[in-house]
């Protein structure tokens, strides 16, 4: 695509030293934004959401997941790990939220809050926002980082649609921070890390689609938690450090799903629609689209199946996870009664007003990937080749050409980013007809997949 | 190179799991073409309603497109019952359409009206008999 400057910034990297150009990456990318060449698959930053799909089948793992240096929380006297509530679903029954809890703060977390709190706010700013958009259907809801790049991408004229809200995680952020500052604590050192599920997320934190500052200030990869506190359970820590982290109000049992498939979509009156997994979001919102469905009021888009359960930087089983937090929620909601009427010490609520009025973003932009170029007639005329091109190609969908499909290989060759003799059947028909010799049609494939994968061919 | 670009679908009668192919291709073509989304948002519902008109009461249809840079013209041509009255099927809620067709979610008699909503130009005839043609004009350009 010609698109210039780079709209997104990515926390997946492709580590071409370790890529063995196997293209399964390739061949899963839901926007098509990978391609082969020199045996190394290279991202089309614009294309890309951050769904993490081709970090799940890499086989070598050549796709990492970028995060800040864990050492940096110590250049902070508060030190706030902001964790999600998939975090304890990623552990067996018997491995208590206290124990996790204990374990971040031997790791050197001061403190410890859970991101759904952040929900509550939200919640109520969402049903106020879904009134004053009566005209605007279905409204899309913007948790899902990855979803919201999905929709500027692929969906450029539903980006009105989306639900210009903070999301509960900045909200959860800022609260915390300003609890602490109004505790005396100097802003410059207040560090607040988030436990990610995920790229979309720390993508989002790094370069925030609608929304210029967060309060977040670095990110720390789910699985990297995960290991630490294993390992601390494993070796026998019986969690005898007891948390000091100061009582909470605990989260309440619809909080605690709001990640889940359903989380949002069960609180939202009018008809709501939850849709996990970004294959089935992106064939759903073609029908949306279409206006083959109408009549829906709200939509929950989550790229995970399984929503953040089945986020890519998760250890855990993702239905068990999901399972878990489900049975949490259950436990909590029987011990409803005392949990409320406890006197709690401190809850989000106490800067509700507060966190309220500073809950807009700014607009959310279209970002076509799909345009041919700006200009109309240029468009056409790359359409025009497109289609001329098809004709030669043999609509098999190899790969082979460094390109996921026919399609994408015309139009990489419309913009002038690829050669049809990329082709492995029309390298077959060139030297059939002398237009290409053995040598050069083996050069091109080698300029594609490596030399290294064809040394033990005959020239 | 052409500043203009035809397209032609068939539309099969009857084949309601289809419906609406035509009209989700055209819509891939426009946002390739760069067309505001604001237009390419209205032509898709009108194509779809003509679509699906063809489907749910003709036996069979082509649907022809036509795009230059001042506009894109869909011409629906179908064979089937065609239309004895045009001012009436115009009617908000008017509709033929039987029992069965309306249990699966089409037939609601929105769709001409939806279609006159949508378009900058809708014109209709039709030959009882022998068939319809709808064709729907979108101006790309500030209405020529
Ligand atoms: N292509 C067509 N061929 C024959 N009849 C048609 C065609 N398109 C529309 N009609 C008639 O016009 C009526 C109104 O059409 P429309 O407003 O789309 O409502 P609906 O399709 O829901 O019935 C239809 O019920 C049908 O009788
Ligand atoms: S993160 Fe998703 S969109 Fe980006 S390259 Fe990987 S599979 Fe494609
Ligand atoms: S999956 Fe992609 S990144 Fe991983 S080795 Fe294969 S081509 Fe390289
Ligand atoms: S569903 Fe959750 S874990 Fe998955 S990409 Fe979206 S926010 Fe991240
Ligand atoms: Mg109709």
């Amino acid at each position: 695509m010609t698109m210039h400057g780079k709209y997104f910034h990515h926390a997946l990297k492709f580590r071409k030293d370790v890529c063995i150009g196997c293209s399964h990456c390739m061949n899963v990318c839901p926007t098509q934004a990978i391609r082969i060449h020199g045996g190394k698959a290279e991202l089309t930053d614009n294309r890309c959401v951050d769904c993490g799909k081709c970090y799940l089948v890499c086989p070598v793992g050549a796709i990492i997941v970028e995060q800040d240096d864990f050492s940096r929380i110590f250049e902070y006297e508060h030190r706030v790990a902001l964790i999600p509530s998939v975090l304890p679903g990623q552990f067996p029954e018997s491995v208590s939220v206290r124990q996790i809890c204990s374990v971040l703060l031997e790791m050197g977390f001061t403190d410890i809050f859970e991101v759904e709190h952040g929900t509550r706010i939200l919640k109520d700013a969402m049903k106020v926002y879904m009134n004053e958009r009566k005209d605007t259907r279905p409204l899309i809801s913007t948790f899902c980082p990855a979803i919201v790049r999905l929709i500027q991408v692929k969906f450029p004229n539903y980006t009105n649609n989306l639900i210009h809200l903070k999301a509960a995680l900045d909200i959860a952020a800022q609260y915390y921070q300003k609890k602490l500052i109004d505790q005396g604590a100097d802003p410059d050192q207040i560090g607040i890390f988030y436990i990610t599920p995920c790229a979309a997320k720390i993508a989002a934190i790094k370069s925030p689609v609608g929304d210029e500052h967060s309060a977040i200030t670095g990110v720390i990869n789910m699985d990297f938690i995960y290991n630490k506190v294993y390992t601390s359970v494993k070796q026998g820590f019986s969690g005898k450090k007891t948390c000091t982290i100061p009582q909470m109000q605990p989260l309440q049992p619809e909080e605690m799903l709001w990640t889940l498939t359903e989380g949002e979509s069960s609180q939202i009156s009018g008809r709501a629609l939850a849709i996990d997994e970004i294959n089935n979001v992106i064939e759903f919102m073609e029908k949306i689209e279409n206006e083959e469905i109408n009549d829906i009021d709200f939509l929950e888009l989550r790229a995970c199946d399984q929503s953040c359960a089945g986020g890519i930087l998760t250890s855990g089983n993702r239905f068990f996870a999901a399972e878990r937090l489900r049975n949490n929620a259950r436990k909590a909601r029987k011990q409803g009664q005392d949990v409320f009427v406890r006197e709690s010490p401190e809850s989000i609520d106490d800067y509700a007003a507060e966190l309220k009025k500073d809950l807009g973003v700014n607009k959310i932009l279209p970002r076509s990937m799909d345009k041919l170029d700006e200009d109309m007639t240029r468009a056409m005329h790359k359409m025009q080749k497109v289609q001329e091109i098809m004709k030669t190609l043999p609509y098999v969908d190899c790969g082979l050409c460094g390109s996921p499909t026919c399609n994408a290989l015309a139009e990489d060759i419309a913009q002038g980013e690829a050669t049809v003799d990329q082709c492995i059947f029309v390298q077959k028909k060139y030297e059939q007809s002398g237009k290409l010799t053995p040598k050069e049609s083996m050069e091109k494939m080698q300029k594609i997949w490596g030399r290294e994968k064809f040394q033990d061919s005959d020239n | 190179m052409d500043n203009q670009m035809q397209f032609e679908y068939n539309v099969e009668g009857g084949n309601f799991t289809r419906a609406g192919y035509a009209s989700s291709q055209i819509k891939k073509i426009l946002k390739q073409l760069n067309v505001d989304i604001a237009i390419i948002k209205r032509t898709v519902v009108a194509a779809y309603e003509a679509e699906v008109n063809v489907v749910a009461h003709a036996y069979s249809g082509t649907i022809y497109v036509d795009i230059d840079t001042e506009a894109v013209k869909i011409k629906l041509v179908d064979e089937g019952p065609g239309i004895p009255d045009i001012d009436q099927a115009m009617e908000e809620g008017y509709s033929t359409a039987s029992s069965q067709v309306r249990e699966m979610g089409f037939g609601a008699g929105m769709g001409l009206p939806n279609m006159k909503k949508n378009a900058d130009k809708l014109e209709i005839s039709s030959e009882v008999e022998k068939g319809t043609t709808v064709e729907i004009t979108m101006f790309l350009n500030d209405k020529g």
